[in-house]
């Protein structure tokens, strides 16, 4: 499984997300109109805005899921309806509802996680250790407070091989050390030539990390 | 180049077994959700005899049909299932964003749903062809039609609960969506079972059975997964 493992390494090809003249209209009414950005390795993307201006749809319109109303989103100059898997190959999403198998213990669904992507960098016991839930590998999800279960969606990024993170929201329910501990876990991915596209309603402190923001509302 | 090729095409096999094995173990953990349309299956079946009365050559005429729309049934009831709680924990997004092509994966979530509903009637119906005084020698053509029969029901009803399981009460169009397709099945399975009661040659209508099956097979992952896309955006 080494073949796509070095993708994110610095010393190749430069990979860019751009959204152009992206347009979302939902019940009538205008999210966003004629949004424009680019963003490439080693940057991260802050979308903040109120509730309801259109954050998560913008997240899923980025990630393939949702449907825009105009303009395109590119991967590497490439339209992303036009690669698709080539596309979610490079791309792990944590959404509004996280993607953990409440029946399932953490061990089971990072797992499945990894056989869902490539194996990444970190093995699951290292990626458990980084989000501070050593220990809970045989415990079933749901037994896990809302702010672990947040982690183990987030350690499922550090288990695959992804070099662009798109997560909403990802500080929600969070403790203030949780928060800390994965502000440096996107530095030290953008630093391996990662890039992140979020939203949140903190404030993000990512030493070292090129931090470009969009407000919406 | 073909390396990666082989690799990939190595890893999506990996994620179907994972994938399998990941629904079976959910189902496990929730048997009481799995005996629920075989417990269906079964009450329905067993309450013919009570409401006709007892009438065995009647009962054994009807055998065939009442066997099939109990398991029809009890497959449209089960149906739903297949990706609404993955859809309601955002695990289904997950499934789109993977790697791999979806239909792999559709097929994998359907082949586990098979493994757990339609199995265990095909255990349970000998018994109740008996109950209802099927003769013996129906009863191997029995356990066939619903061997070729009930794959195509789980593949079928796949498209329809990928094409509903955005909505929010879904139920009845699900119905509406999936039981037409369902009757060629209902058709040939029972007259199967019936000419095979009467000591009557039985090929043709297993051969319609299994050309649906490999037709269901071979083309049913691929809308079920457009319809999934379309559900999710």
């Amino acid at each position: 499984m080494t073949f796509s493992s070095a993708d994110c390494e610095p010393d190749k090809p430069e990979y860019y997300l751009e959204a152009c003249d992206l347009t979302c209209v939902r019940d009538d009414q205008v999210l966003f109109d004629g949004l424009n950005f680019r963003i490439g390795s080693k940057q991260v993307l802050l979308i903040e805005g109120k509730n309801g201006s259109g954050k998560t749809s913008l997240l899923r319109i980025l990630c393939g899921l949702g449907l825009q109303d105009g303009g395109e989103v590119k991967w590497c100059g490439e339209s992303i309806e036009r690669l698709g898997a080539g596309y979610h190959q490079h791309l792990a999403y944590v959404g509004h509802h996280d993607g953990i198998k409440r029946d399932l213990t953490v061990l089971e669904n990072l797992h499945m996680a990894q056989a869902l992507d490539q194996p990444g960098r970190l093995t699951i016991d290292q990626a458990l250790e980084k989000v501070n839930l050593w220990g809970y590998e045989d415990v079933q999800a749901h037994a896990l407070s809302a702010g672990q279960r947040r982690r183990l969606a987030l350690a499922r990024l550090l288990v695959t091989d992804n070099c662009l993170w798109i997560l909403d929201e990802p500080f929600t329910a969070m403790d203030k050390e949780g928060i800390a501990d994965f502000e440096r876990l996107i530095a030290t991915h953008t630093a391996h030539g990662g890039l992140v596209v979020l939203t949140s309603h903190h404030s993000l402190n990512c030493d070292g990390a090129d931090v470009q923001r969009i407000d919406l509302s | 180049m073909k390396q990666v090729v082989c690799m990939k095409r190595r890893s999506t096999l990996n994620a179907f077994y994972f994938l399998l094995k990941r629904d079976l173990i959910l189902n496990f953990r929730r048997r009481a959700e799995i005996a629920n349309p075989l417990l269906f299956f079964v009450i329905v079946i067993t309450l013919f005899p009570l409401g006709v009365g007892a009438k065995p050559q009647l009962l054994q005429s009807m055998a065939p049909g009442v066997i099939w729309v109990a398991a029809l049934l009890a497959a449209m009831l089960s149906l739903d299932r297949i990706f609404r709680s993955d859809f309601e924990d955002g695990s289904l997004e997950q499934l789109l964003l993977s790697a791999h092509p979806v239909s792999v994966l559709v097929l994998a979530k359907v082949a586990a749903h098979w493994l757990v509903t339609g199995l265990p009637l095909l255990v349970v119906a000998p018994l109740l062809a008996v109950l209802l005084g099927l003769p013996v020698d129906a009863m191997g053509v029995l356990v066939v039609t619903l061997l070729l029969g009930t794959p195509v029901l789980s593949l079928v009803g796949a498209i329809g609960v990928a094409l509903t399981v955005g909505l929010r009460r879904g139920g009845i169009i699900l119905s509406l969506l999936v039981l037409p397709l369902y009757i060629p099945v209902l058709i040939f399975a029972s007259n199967a079972v019936d000419m095979a009661a009467g000591g009557l040659p039985v090929t043709a209508q297993l051969s319609m059975l299994a050309a649906f099956l490999a037709l269901a097979l071979a083309l049913a992952p691929w809308p079920a997964a457009a319809a999934l896309r379309i559900s999710l955006s």
